[in-house]
């Protein structure tokens, strides 16, 4: 069942289409990926699908609910949002923050403290926000878009400041909302961060959606080579050489004992077979699947 | 047409003043309204050749002349950025992304905001007034009462002011030269424009509407409303000759000030979107 519907969405400002007829479905319970170039239009649609902005055309329902008008601020209760420029109060702890949002949430004031211990702020619940670092300014934002336990979590760049652990921490934690039924629309630029965490992504480009569906059905679609790293033995280049160049595969970089193979998905068991015919002669073999920034660059460097 | 919570505006309008009252800007305003309120009462009529505590009128007329140069300037630097500020930090988006309606964040902040202008100035000069009652007597009370009152409704329509120039400022630093601006305006080329017209045209010209002219400005409201009770500062101030004793009425001064605090505040609401 569809939480978010967006039917011929689009957005002008001027003579500017930020956002050029978007039709997008998001399911209960999906992590959903909004990856672009900046100005791709992915900001301007968060800003309509938390009713910021008005969409000059088309409709945004979220629940079954249009984005606007009184109606839609119940529904406001239960959408969590973390910004990407996220601004705080200098001048109010931690506690104090949270307790200042969940109060305009209409959430329990009881739940803030063990929020800020969720997100690891404990320590630091009665110190001003003008004394955290950018890091836990970050999880302070995140435990305000946990207020109220929402069933939608709009994140944007939402680890934008996070140390290795911090980003670590904060994908076990979304991990954990999304086992317990709640639906994430979080955008990154950090793509290697959300490829193997998101259901579905949406490429957006121009404002349009230029590509949609699973990392792998993208894939699939740009049909983008495997890389194979193949350490040989000594002396053993040419001879490998000699059996890739007999079957015509894309690529091949042979150096200091090492080759690098791009080859097509289909033609992945032809290279694993004539591998495995060099028996000895190779020690070892990488493969690495098409990331989603290949996958991504593919479609942004066909559209311009 | 959204419904209006009160409790959001509550939320909105205590955390302003809870950072007003954090931050020492309260403190620090009463101070500056208690100090400058005893130096003047004491030291008001230096230019008639003496100086201490003397009548309720004579006190009243030197404060007016503080209040009027101090408590806008006040009004205005408090609420300058109440809105782009928050615009211009990114913090607006998450504060409209709750269960909050424009309306309710602008009347929030209008809220808490006056009323850390409020205890400022009844703080700030009710001191002065604890002071000044040792000297004077309580029947002065009453009339300081209303000054001090009266003082806070002009801080309003500044703060007012300031509401609506936080909503149409691109950025802050457009609304401060817009809040300078006005101060300039009203406090001191307003009544010097009126002044010059009569002068040029020796009087011929505005005469007439000269007393609807001065109830354009928030400043000369409150000016009358607390000088022109008293006959001799009412001559002192050569206002007997220029203003009509059926405007002076308290309510209808007090009616036109209010409407200088909600006109600037609807025109907020209206640009709000």
């Amino acid at each position: 069942m569809s939480l978010i519907e967006l039917r011929g969405v689009h957005k002008r400002y001027g003579d500017v289409a930020a956002v050029a007829g978007v039709d997008l479905e998001i399911a209960e319970g999906e992590m959903f990926g909004l990856i672009g170039h900046n100005g791709a239009g992915k900001s301007t649609l968060f800003k309509m699908l938390l009713g910021l902005v008005s969409p000059s055309a088309g409709e945004i329902c979220i629940g079954g609910q249009a984005v606007r008008g009184e109606a839609f601020r119940q529904v406001r209760r239960g959408i969590g949002y973390l910004p990407e420029s996220l601004a705080l109060y200098d001048n109010l702890s931690g506690l104090e923050t949270l307790q200042f949002f969940a109060r305009l949430k209409g959430a329990d004031l009881a739940g803030c403290q063990p929020l800020l211990n969720r997100v690891g702020l404990a320590p630091a619940a009665a110190k001003r926000v003008r004394d955290y670092s950018k890091g836990m300014r970050q999880r302070l934002g995140f435990a305000q878009a946990l207020l109220g336990s929402p069933r939608l979590l709009f994140l944007d760049e939402p680890t934008n400041g996070l140390d290795p652990q911090g980003i670590l921490e904060f994908y076990r934690m979304l991990h954990e909302l999304r086992s317990g039924g709640v639906t994430v629309v979080i955008t990154s630029h950090i793509l290697a961060e959300i490829q193997q965490r998101v259901d579905r992504l949406a490429l957006m480009r121009n404002g349009r959606i230029q590509a949609l569906g699973t990392v792998q059905a993208l894939r699939a679609v740009r049909d983008l080579p495997l890389t194979l790293r193949i350490v040989l033995r000594a002396g053993a280049a040419e001879t490998l050489r000699a059996a890739l160049s007999a079957q015509d595969f894309c690529d091949v970089e042979i150096k200091d004992g090492i080759a690098h193979v791009h080859c097509l998905h289909s033609r992945k068991m032809v290279l694993l077979g004539v591998l495995a015919g060099l028996g000895a002669q190779v020690e070892d073999v990488e493969m690495r699947e098409p990331s989603l920034e290949d996958v991504f660059l593919g479609y942004t460097d066909e559209t311009s | 047409m959204s419904r209006i919570e009160i409790s959001q505006i509550g939320v909105i309008a205590a955390k302003e003043f809870r950072e007003r009252l954090r931050n020492r800007w309260v403190l620090a305003v009463a101070c500056v309204f208690t100090v400058f309120a005893l130096v003047i009462a004491y030291f008001g009529s230096a230019q008639q050749g003496a100086v201490g505590f003397r009548g309720i009128d004579v006190t009243i007329a030197s404060l007016v002349s503080l209040v009027i140069y101090l408590v806008p300037l006040i009004a205005l630097i408090l609420g300058y950025d109440a809105i782009v500020g928050e615009r211009e930090r990114g913090s607006l988006e998450l504060l409209l992304s709750l269960p909050l309606t424009r309306l309710e964040l602008l009347l929030g902040k209008f809220v808490g905001l006056a009323g850390a202008l409020g205890v400022a100035t009844v703080a700030g000069f009710g001191l002065a007034g604890v002071l000044l009652f040792y000297q004077l007597g309580g029947e002065a009370l009453y009339h300081y009462g209303g000054f001090i009152a009266s003082s806070f409704l002009l801080g309003l329509a500044f703060l007012s002011m300031a509401v609506m120039v936080s909503v149409l400022a691109q950025d802050r630093m457009r609304a401060s030269g817009a809040a300078i601006a006005l101060w300039f305006f009203y406090v001191l080329v307003y009544d010097l424009l009126l002044l010059g017209i009569l002068v040029v045209s020796e009087g011929r010209f505005g005469m007439d509407f000269f007393p609807v002219l001065l109830l354009l400005n928030p400043a000369d409201i409150f000016r009358i409303l607390n000088i022109f009770g008293f006959e001799e500062v009412r001559q002192l101030y050569g206002l007997a000759t220029v203003f009509p004793e059926t405007l002076a009425n308290p309510w209808l001064l007090g009616a036109i000030m209010m409407s200088w605090i909600v006109a600037p505040l609807a025109v907020a609401t209206w640009r709000f979107k």
